[in-house]
């Protein structure tokens, strides 16, 4: 689908404005062109969509097309690959490619508004910019204008003037080409074509903002963004988007301060040229009116009042020497470099190996996996994924969970490679994928793994039972997510099969800062770099480099642990980051721990529950507001620099030591960049890795009810997506899916309960199991752990009353 | 609104025509606009759905061919050809006519819902010009009065029959044999209209046929290379674009 | 010598019932098709080849060519898509064709399908004309009933299958990538080339798309032999072909001669222009192949001899307009036409077309000025191959040669502050001797 020719050393030497060059065979003319350094105008051409030739601004003269003849006609150079010999006039040395561009110009001018002044894309529009650079001066045209009443929603975010559009068609060939989301479309024909929507089918593509940023004229704009600023007010940085692990390059832009707007930067390697609607337009959350802007200590009042720095620091450093012994809980959000300091926090200022980034449900299992399979491992890039022949996902929803893997799926599919899901239903990102379903019950994954090996055929029923076995070879690549570590024996299953077939495999976590928290140690079983707690050559290395006598010996508790002991007293003190009690396994029991809690330091953004029982609150600073690290789902590094530079919004970093050095124990560093020098300093851990606790998979339990699948959809209810009201209401409603058959018996609403609580919900009807339910995670209430059930568990279904 | 399981049925049936089924997505339509008197909401997504496409796909192909209505359609379609041929012959007087007459503009429906008026383009039938079509059936070689009389007539239930067909269908029952559901009246009517044989007359008349098979000519055969074809070939746009077959698809490589 | 007129297509247009299987079959109807089976498909083609058959659609690409494209290794299945979509303004040769003799097509969709190796067909017919869409339904479902098509026809060996597709309403699906649009369901918009049909055509196979007249010719070829077609004509436009005259001359209607034939002779035949008016312009080959006068009259109506007078043969669209008619009120109406048509992928189609009918229903009211007229070429010449097909090709020619003839109609217009033609005066009904 690209149009950028593969890498090649086929070689075909064309001419072009006189001058000779070599390019790869197949390269279009326009592209061959940029390579001497002539830009010929266009709008409809994207290097990553297919070639359509429908705006023929970039016209030029084809005197010879390498075969000694040349084009009666000026052609279309978007559409027409270099041949040898070929030369090519455009309109730097061509009259007739000039005229002929200026032509096109013109017409595409007569029914476009002169609303530059008023649009948002004046001062960055390809339009506005080639119209100078192609065009004549003064329009000829003195008839009417196509006029449209002014824009219309095609979604609650995304906006279109009709009449500004030049019908380049970059937006609906995106939407079907690359997010495979044709909800807006071409209709009508002529010179009232336009782009447009089913009435009743709005544009609700988790990629859509990619359509705004693509567009050659101000025809799409968001209601985020619309009216809010002018291009050259602004000032631009690059940045790592932090709301998933995929590690999008983003663009900020911001103007006093502010940020205005995020668009996607271009990385071939990573996200190409495309983002999430996540990382586009989630961004307002860290200016919400509840951010936290100064320290606060709990007061001989119980109230807490807001403190100093050093205060704070002091009454923190002083609270948790008296707590006695002490834990370290961080959500997967911060930095790899903050993640690094309560990495170290707790080994050194708290002499503890009880530190954990999993605000989510874990498992021991996991806790091996991560130890042996995943940290300091980088074996499969998105590359690999375009590369691979299988790529067999378990516990991963991409395009709910990982936008740029489904995008980098999605495309790869369309080449041939077969994607399979180990999931409880075909969704409709798998079906975007052509992807085939080997539909899995909860807890049933391990021996979905296991029956891959064996090139079982696929469960009946299936929705391409047709495509008989898969088989799993070395040229297959197996992703797992986060969510296995709910299915026993799920990843010991994965590793085996990775083992046996020489597959490759990868974890894909969900949060930006997972996969740097595991790299450097949030985790009770591994120190940074991957040095194993258990392995006294690795401790002894890591504390040589930190200069201290030595690390505690004892393996740490891992998260639900970590609750479990802070509520039965074993311990005192806690010292929480970015963790929201919600998330967590067992909600009501985090909630309990942080209560019984005899010292719990926050380090938040924002005003939370977790917040408002803390007994020293840091407010910290948002990723806008530091420099940092994203590790990628691959391994990959993405460094950032800060977007702001505001001496009161602190990293984690900072703040932790701040209190270590109050407790006799500094970190030996204060800043980012000090912190990385010690990172790179320490280095990767080139012993033994600690092998896999590998465990088998429980035989089935109980039947009663409907086992509960779940995962979180791009857009919900999450905390870093408050802000944005137009953003949110592009989300995907909320529904209980069940089979056919059990919607047939309850629907179309129905009422779920587990041990946690009861949900109504509207349902609809899937491919899933009789026996199993699935629904959204944090799209109603306070989400499913919270008000229904763990992932996996039983619950029951009955017929919702439809109020 | 939803339409009849027996709709669908056929709809679904309309698709298994083809090796892929959203060939059928034209006569789709067709049949949506004979159950539903226009193309309604109902039956895109009904289309969609059968389809496996989005709704906004549909829309997409809906608006671009002018066959489909989105208002209401009358019992009965009128186009009168205007075109420059039939304009220029009577067709414009005949549709200004027609309009006064009908006291409906252009692509409106007449109060009672039996009419609906629109002007058309070249309907293949130059020869007969000026030409109106009925239901998309052939009304040739008209004039202002004998179209009123055919409108009054429509109107007033009495029997229209077309110039080279049959008795005029409603544009429901019309649609419905677009969408590939003949209605068994392919042999009413003549072969042929008196223009369609004017010259064959003339030829027989003066006792002109062409050669009798034996009759041997020298090889016709007028290209041998495909630039030659082109050369000969009778568009630009045709030479240019087949010039590229030596360099891109080497079908003959 | 041969004869002026030559009926071959239209031979049978006045027998009793002739769009019926028994009446095509009593005059010797599918016996082509058994001596075609008799053939190798190559063969066929070759034949096809050798008889200089040339597209009947428009652009005259030979036709055996054409299907000698089709890559015979590629192992995707082969199509044949019948053309039918006539709606060329002028152009009505195809649609009396296949309502006095289906067969004639079916037939020929028969043999042409077995030649390329195509064992499924589609008659795309354009969605206006019904009484049409039913002879050819009707003459596709006789000729299942008696062995003609579905499986080992005539006991051949050979499957095919017809489907009768109704259009919807556009113009451009007459252009053969937007038509596969069509066909495939989607907005008539013509496709990218390459690939090109014959390689990837419908359903990205190898495809082969034709005229009506073309695969109604291949029977008779078949039958009497490529030399027998090669003998009519001229020397690169070879065989005979339906002239369809319109307009104001006393017998308009269907003509068919070999090719070479001129609008002289046609007018004779067709008894003359109007009582008591003269020729003006006319298109030799529909509104989009550039107008001529008078003084082309003698101009051979083939492929070579029209393109010499600056024009196209095309569709063999011969509407003819007399003295009373306005060229700029008929050139507007044109533009009209292309500007309605137009499907909206490209921009100097779109908006061009778009433009041209402003500039040109304003002099038509005599608004403007004489600088209009450069303007109008110039759009012209920004229109003319800068677009993605044909279709904005023909746009330009009635406004390019109209300009060229009748410059002085134009300024007339200015000069007399709008239209000097009274209409009534060149419709059918105008009394007898009126004028402008």
């Amino acid at each position: 689908m690209s149009t950028t020719p593969e890498k090649t050393d086929d070689l075909v030497t064309v001419t072009i404005d006189g001058i000779q060059t070599s390019v790869p065979k197949g390269m279009l003319v326009i592209r061959a062109a940029e390579q001497v350094g002539v830009q010929i105008p266009r709008f409809c051409d994207h290097p990553l969509l297919a070639p359509v030739g429908a705006c023929r601004q970039c016209l030029v003269d084809i005197p010879d097309a390498g075969n000694g003849r040349g084009f009666p006609k000026p052609q279309a150079s978007c559409t027409l690959p270099v041949a040898e010999g070929m030369v090519v006039n455009t309109q730097a040395t061509s009259p007739v490619a000039d005229k002929a561009q200026q032509g096109i110009m013109e017409f595409l001018l007569i029914n476009h508004p002169l609303d530059c002044p008023v649009c948002d894309k004046g001062g960055e529009c390809p339009l506005q910019n080639q119209a100078m650079s192609n065009g004549r001066g003064e329009s000829r045209f003195t008839g009417y204008k196509r006029t449209y009443p002014k824009p219309i929603n095609i979604s609650a975010q995304v906006l279109l003037d009709r009449e500004r559009c030049i019908l380049c068609a970059r937006c609906t060939r995106f939407s079907e080409q690359i997010a495979g989301d044709p909800f807006i479309a071409l209709i009508e024909r002529g010179a009232l074509q336009q782009v447009g929507i089913y009435e009743r089918e709005p544009f609700e593509s988790y990629f859509s903002g990619n359509t705004i940023q693509i567009c050659p004229v101000g025809a799409l704009t968001s209601a985020d963004y619309r009216f809010r600023s002018r291009p050259f007010d602004l000032v631009s940085t690059p940045s790592v988007a932090e709301h998933d692990a995929c590690g999008s390059a983003i663009r900020v832009d911001h103007r006093r301060g502010k940020v205005m707007r995020r668009l996607a930067g271009n990385d071939p390697e990573v996200n190409e040229e495309w983002i999430t609607d996540k990382d586009r337009f989630g961004f307002h959350y860290a200016t919400e009116p509840d951010r936290l802007t100064y320290p606060q200590v709990r007061d001989e009042d119980g109230s807490l009042r807001p403190a100093s720095w050093t205060e704070a620091f002091a009454v923190a450093a002083r609270g948790l020497r008296a707590a006695g012994s002490s834990a370290v809980l961080t959500g997967g959000r911060v930095t790899a470099e903050d993640a690094f300091a309560y990495s170290k926090f707790a080994r050194v200022a708290l002499g503890t190996n009880d530190v954990d980034f999993r605000s989510r449900p874990l498992s021991a299992e996991e806790t091996s996996f991560l130890a042996s399979e995943v940290v300091l491992r980088s074996t499969v890039t998105y590359a690999d994924l375009e590369a691979a022949k299988t790529v067999v996902l378990a516990g991963l929803e991409p395009e709910d969970e990982a936008g740029m893997i489904f995008l980098r799926l999605r495309k790869a599919s369309t080449k041939g490679t077969r994607v399979v899901s180990i999931a409880p239903y075909a969704s409709r990102g798998l079906t975007k994928m052509s992807g085939q379903l080997v539909r899995t019950a909860p807890g049933a994954e391990a021996a979905a793994l296991e029956g891959l090996t064996s090139h079982a055929a696929l469960r009946d029923g299936s929705s391409l039972a047709s495509s008989g076995t898969v088989e799993i070879d070395a040229t297959a690549v197996i992703l797992v997510g986060e969510r296995l570590a709910t299915s026993p024996g799920a990843l010991s299953a994965a590793a085996a099969l990775a083992a046996r077939t020489g597959a490759r495999l990868a974890w894909v976590p969900r949060r930006a800062g997972d996969r740097g928290a595991v790299e450097t140690g949030c985790l009770p079983n591994l120190l940074p770099g991957g040095r194993p707690v258990a392995d006294p050559a690795a401790r002894v290395d890591a504390a040589a480099t930190w200069g201290v006598e030595g690390l505690p010996e004892a393996p740490g508790r891992d998260a639900d642990a970590i609750v479990a002991a802070l509520r039965s007293g074993e311990l005192g003190g806690l010292v929480v980051g970015g963790v929201d009690p919600d998330d967590t396994a067992d909600p009501a029991a985090t909630r309990a721990a942080l209560e019984a809690a005899s010292f719990v330091v926050a380090l938040e953004l924002r005003e939370t529950e977790v917040t408002r029982l803390a007994d020293v609150v840091f407010p910290v600073a948002p990723a806008s507001d530091k420099a940092g690290t994203f590790v990628t789902w691959e391994g990959r590094p993405r460094p950032f620099p800060a977007v702001f530079a505001k001496p009161t919004s602190l990293p984690d970093l900072r703040i932790l030591s701040g209190i270590a050095e109050e407790m006799g124990s500094p970190l030996g560093f204060r800043t980012v960049e000090e912190a990385r020098s010690q990172m790179e300093e320490m280095g990767p851990w080139d012993g033994e890795r600690a092998a896999l606790d590998a465990v088998a998979a429980p035989a089935a339990g109980s039947t009663e009810g409907l086992a509960l699948a779940t995962w979180k959809l791009l857009v919900d209810n999450g905390s870093m997506q408050d802000g944005d009201k137009a953003y949110r209401a592009t989300g995907r409603a909320p529904v209980a899916r069940l089979s056919r058959a059990t919607y047939d018996a309850v629907g179309p609403t129905v009422t779920l309960t587990g041990d946690r609580g009861s949900v109504t919900l509207p349902a609809e009807p899937a491919d899933l199991d009789d026996g199993v339910v699935w629904v959204p995670a944090n799209s109603f209430g306070n989400g499913v752990l919270a008000d229904l059930a763990s992932p996996g568990s039983r619950v029951t279904v009955a017929k919702g009353s439809d109020s | 609104m939803t339409l009849s399981t027996e709709t669908y049925g056929e709809l679904q049936e309309i698709a298994a025509r083809y090796p892929e089924p959203r060939s059928g997505l034209l006569p789709m339509l067709h049949l949506v606009q004979s159950v539903e008197g226009r193309i309604t909401p109902e039956g895109i997504e009904a289309c969609a759905e059968l389809l496996g496409i989005t709704a906004a796909e549909v829309s997409g192909v809906a608006t671009f061919y002018t066959m489909y209505k989105r208002r209401p359609v009358g019992d009965y379609h009128v186009g009168v050809c205007t075109n420059t041929l039939c304009a220029v012959m009577g067709g414009d007087a005949i549709f200004e006519r027609l309009k006064d007459h009908l006291g409906v503009g252009n692509d409106e429906t007449t109060e009672d819902g039996k009419i609906t008026l629109e002007h058309v383009e070249c309907n293949a039938a130059c020869d007969y010009a000026p030409v109106m079509m009925v239901n998309w059936e052939f009304m040739d070689n008209m004039t202002p009065e004998t179209a009123m009389q055919i409108i009054d007539d429509l109107r007033t239930g009495k029997e229209v029959r077309s110039t080279r067909g049959p008795r005029v269908v409603t544009w429901r029952e019309a649609e419905r044999v677009l969408a590939g559901f003949p209605d068994d009246l392919a042999d009413e009517g003549p072969s042929a209209g008196p223009a369609s044989l004017v010259g064959l007359g003339i030829a027989r008349e003066r006792g002109w046929t062409a050669p009798a098979s034996e009759q041997s000519g020298g090889s016709g055969r007028t290209a041998d290379t495909k630039e030659e074809a082109v050369e000969q070939a009778d568009t630009s746009r045709a030479e240019s674009e087949t010039k590229q077959v030596d360099d891109g698809t080497g079908s003959d490589k | 010598m041969t004869d002026v007129l030559t009926p071959v297509l239209t031979d049978n247009w006045d027998a009793e019932r002739s769009w019926t299987l028994a009446s095509y079959e009593s005059r010797g109807g599918y016996a082509a098709l058994d001596k075609a089976f008799g053939m190798a498909p190559d063969a066929i083609i070759d034949a096809v080849k050798e008889s200089g058959l040339r597209g009947r659609g428009g652009a005259g690409f030979p036709t055996g060519m054409k299907w000698g494209f089709i890559p015979q290794d590629n192992p995707k299945p082969k199509y044949l898509v019948v053309n039918a979509d006539e709606s060329e303004p002028g152009t009505c040769k195809d649609i009396p064709l296949m309502m006095a003799s289906p067969h004639t097509l079916v037939e020929g969709v028969i043999i042409s399908s077995y030649a390329i190796r195509a064992t499924k067909a589609f008659i795309y017919i354009r969605g206006e004309v019904l009484h049409v869409i039913r002879r050819v339904q009707r003459a596709v479902q006789e000729a299942y009933l008696a062995g003609h098509l579905g499986t080992n026809i005539h006991g051949s060996g050979y499957d095919l299958d017809i489907v009768v597709h109704a259009g919807a309403g556009a113009y451009i699906c007459g252009e053969e990538t937007a038509l596969l649009e069509g066909l495939e369901g989607r907005r008539g918009q013509p496709r990218l080339r390459p690939p090109f049909p014959a390689v990837a055509g419908l359903y990205a196979s190898p495809t082969v798309i034709n005229n009506v007249e073309s695969i109604a010719s291949v029977p008779s070829i078949i039958a009497n032999g490529h030399s027998w077609f090669a003998s009519m004509g001229t020397e690169k436009s070879k065989g005979v072909g339906i002239f369809s005259l319109s307009g104001h001359v006393k017998r308009p209607g269907q003509y068919e001669a070999p090719l070479g034939i001129t609008l002289r002779t046609l007018i004779d035949l067709a008894g003359g222009i109007r009582e008591g008016h003269e020729l003006k312009f006319w298109t030799p080959g529909g509104s989009s192949t550039p107008l001529l006068t008078a003084e082309h009259l003698d101009v051979p109506l083939d492929f070579e001899g029209v393109g010499a007078a600056g024009s196209m043969l095309g569709t063999r669209a011969l509407q003819i307009f007399d003295d009373t008619t306005c060229v700029v009120r008929a050139t507007l109406r044109w533009t009209e036409f292309y500007k309605h048509e137009s499907c909206g992928k490209c921009t100097p189609c779109r908006e061009g077309t778009w433009w041209l009918v402003q500039v040109l229903a304003a002099l038509e009211k005599g608004q403007g000025t004489e600088a209009d007229l450069d303007l109008l070429l110039d759009q012209c010449d920004n229109i003319l191959g800068r677009s993605f097909c044909a279709l904005a090709d023909g746009a330009v020619s009635p406004v390019a040669s109209s300009i060229q003839f009748f410059r002085d109609e134009y300024v007339a217009h200015l000069t007399h502050g709008g239209c000097p033609f009274d209409p009534a005066a060149a419709t059918v009904f105008a009394p007898a001797g009126a004028t402008a």
